[in-house]
């Protein structure tokens, strides 16, 4: 899991950052490489698949920003999805907001609701965090099973998809598309930035040494609330994005098992690598796709696959590809 | 008569479901707690082997004829022995990573376990019957009480308690809580911590078997019907303090009733009662009621 080289007596704190703001050529390349393949895939491959898929990967990106930068491994996830693709499909639905408005708003209900849940959970660490993440995700998920707009167990459906921007109609599937691939890649920059800022430096030194990084004057607690509250707030973009490209928020996505292919996914790719949620994303969710007539076999694939990768595949698909290659990606 | 504007057949109907879910919850954490002390992992599998449990006993009556009352037995055994092998095979494995892999795995393993009984059985319960001689029950004038959910409080409660003497009050137990606190020191005086960890993981997961058993002729055989239960089992344990055997036990069965209690008064609340319990007893002792300080 670390990335971070601190050698003894030798910190990497915002003093050394100088060579940190510049971005290394190899994931520049890595980037135009996913960016590429992106924009061509719509025209070989089936868009809804991609942008499910997209969708994912977003939300497996926030929650690395978690697991992979503060070392925090929340099961909660679901939550933040979940409640963003209701309140999305609420505003787009039932006040009839454009998408992009509703989707901001779904957000900002993610966002609330990290600085909520991180205010009371952000002391605790390791198995704990865990643990108490999953069970706010629970209370999320009932909630969501008993009030009234969410719809209990039908959700909320035929949400409708509107014009983004008041110009570009997103009941035309090409363009929805490359809407939501420019909100994935929006969300994959800020995350990459925030990583690779003063601030995300901090975070690992936070996850490596905390005592050593507050005895040298940071607040670990209010940067770690800060991650918390970033990681979700994007889940929330990906979770409205996903109700506007399905039409639909459901109980599916406030559900633990959600908490958990996040985790999967994020595991499988490589934790803390910047490419590796996509990957595991774009992995589970075609694995998912073959497999979905097979019915229980999904799960038991997907258990499998979490007890292989953490028996003997820790580092994922791309960080085994970046140890290959000896360059981080 | 009223108690609180409630019919008391009501209340104490309710009263003894929470009662019979405080004894699920008791046995389950207590297990977990258990495996938590020692291995320092959260066993995510613990309702996937409560489960197990009660499809043991379901399959000994099915193919073998076996009737309840052995199978209180077997299915422990049985379960247990699988958590022997999984801990041997896997979890052994983890001992020197980040213990988040451990909660991981055993989430994997829950998954796989979970799966395979869904593909076999489907989702829906299989009936399992009340034995013989708890059939029946005793009219208390003010409510009905049926003897097998009578026995299922008494026989957990007595479990419970007795799991909670060998730990605290016997010389093994010493052992165990003297390997939780420092397992090489413990190592050093000769006694032989790997096999003890692997005892004390088919203990905990035996537990939950026993509950799975017991389960069985209230609930249905249901491959899922650990899913659910383990998080609200979760949050138990996060309450009465991670690794606290009385704690686990106290909470256990005191959420049982509180929720039941809900279900009286705020019925919309029921499901949410033990998660808005967990947050406020977070903000004010972050250790759990019963837990030290980390």
């Amino acid at each position: 899991m670390s990335t971070v080289t601190a050698k003894p007596g030798e910190a990497t704190l915002p003093a050394e950052t100088a060579a940190v703001s510049r971005v290394p050529a190899h994931q520049v390349l890595a980037f135009g490489v996913m960016t590429a393949l992106l924009i061509v895939a719509p025209f070989a491959v089936y868009p809804v698949f991609l942008m499910k898929a997209l969708c994912f990967a977003l939300f497996a990106c926030a929650f690395n920003l978690l697991i992979g930068y503060v070392g925090l491994l929340s099961f909660g996830h679901a939550a933040f999805l979940g409640s963003a693709g209701y309140a999305t499909a609420h505003a787009a639905k039932v006040w009839g907001l454009p998408p992009e408005v509703a989707i901001l708003f779904g957000t900002a209900v993610a966002g609330v609701l990290g600085v909520a849940i991180g205010a009371v959970t952000i002391r605790s660490r390791g198995i704990y965090f865990a643990n108490i993440t999953l069970a706010f995700a629970q209370m999320i998920f009932f909630c969501s099973l008993q009030a009234k707009f969410t719809g209990g167990e039908d959700g909320i459906q035929a949400v409708p998809r509107g014009t983004f921007l008041g110009l570009l109609d997103l009941r035309q599937m090409y363009v929805l598309y490359f809407v939501v691939l420019a909100i994935f890649l929006v969300g994959f920059v800020v995350i990459y930035r925030a990583i690779h800022s003063p601030f995300g430096q901090v975070l690992k030194a936070v996850r490596e040494n905390e005592p050593r990084a507050i005895s040298l004057g940071y607040r670990a607690e209010h940067y770690k609330l800060i991650a918390f509250v970033l990681s979700a707030t994007l889940s929330g973009l990906a979770g409205g994005t996903k109700a506007i490209v399905f039409q639909l928020a459901s109980l599916t996505d406030v559900h633990w098992t959600m908490s958990g292919e996040v985790v999967l996914m994020t595991l499988l790719g490589g934790l803390g690598t910047v490419f590796g949620p996509v990957v595991g994303a774009f992995i589970l969710v075609a694995l998912e796709n073959y497999l979905a007539q097979l019915g229980a076999w999904v799960t038991i694939v997907q258990g499998a696959i979490f007890v292989v990768c953490v028996l003997t595949f820790r580092r994922g698909v791309v960080g085994e590809l970046g140890r290959l290659l000896r360059k981080p990606l | 008569m009223t108690i609180f504007g409630i019919p008391p057949q009501a209340l104490f109907g309710q009263l003894l479901i929470g009662l019979i879910n405080g004894a699920f919850y008791a046995m389950l954490s207590l297990g977990l707690s258990v495996i938590f002390g020692l291995l320092n992992i959260i066993n995510f599998a613990h309702g996937a082997l409560y489960m197990m449990g009660a499809f043991v006993a379901y399959f000994a009556l099915q193919w073998a004829g076996i009737g309840y009352w052995p199978s209180l037995l077997i299915g422990p055994l049985v379960v247990g022995l699988v958590g022997i092998v999984l801990e041997r095979t896997m979890l052994k494995r983890l001992y020197h990573l980040d213990h988040l892999y451990g909660l991981l795995l055993t989430f994997g393993i829950a998954l796989v376990i979970q799966g395979v009984f869904r593909n076999e059985f489907g989702s829906s319960g299989l009936p399992y019957g009340i034995p013989k001689q708890l059939q029946g029950g005793y009219n208390l004038g003010f409510m009905f009480l049926p003897m097998y959910r009578a026995w299922v409080i008494v026989f957990s409660l007595v479990v419970c308690l007795g799991t909670w003497y060998v730990i605290e009050r016997t010389r093994l137990g010493s052992y165990l809580r003297a390997a939780t606190e420092n397992p090489a020191l413990v190592q050093a005086f000769g006694i032989n911590v790997p096999r003890m960890i692997t005892l004390t993981y088919g203990f905990g997961v035996a537990l939950a078997a026993l509950a799975g058993v017991l389960a069985a002729p209230i609930y249905q055989v249901n491959p899922l019907m650990g899913a659910d239960l383990i998080i609200v089992v979760f949050a138990v344990v996060v309450i009465g303090g991670m690794g606290s055997i009385l704690g686990s036990i106290v909470t256990g069965f005191a959420l049982g009733v509180v929720e039941g209690f809900t279900k009286v008064f705020y019925p919309e609340a029921s499901n949410t009662v033990i998660f808005v319990i967990m947050a406020l007893v977070l903000l004010v002792r972050p250790a759990g009621l019963f837990g030290r300080t980390a």
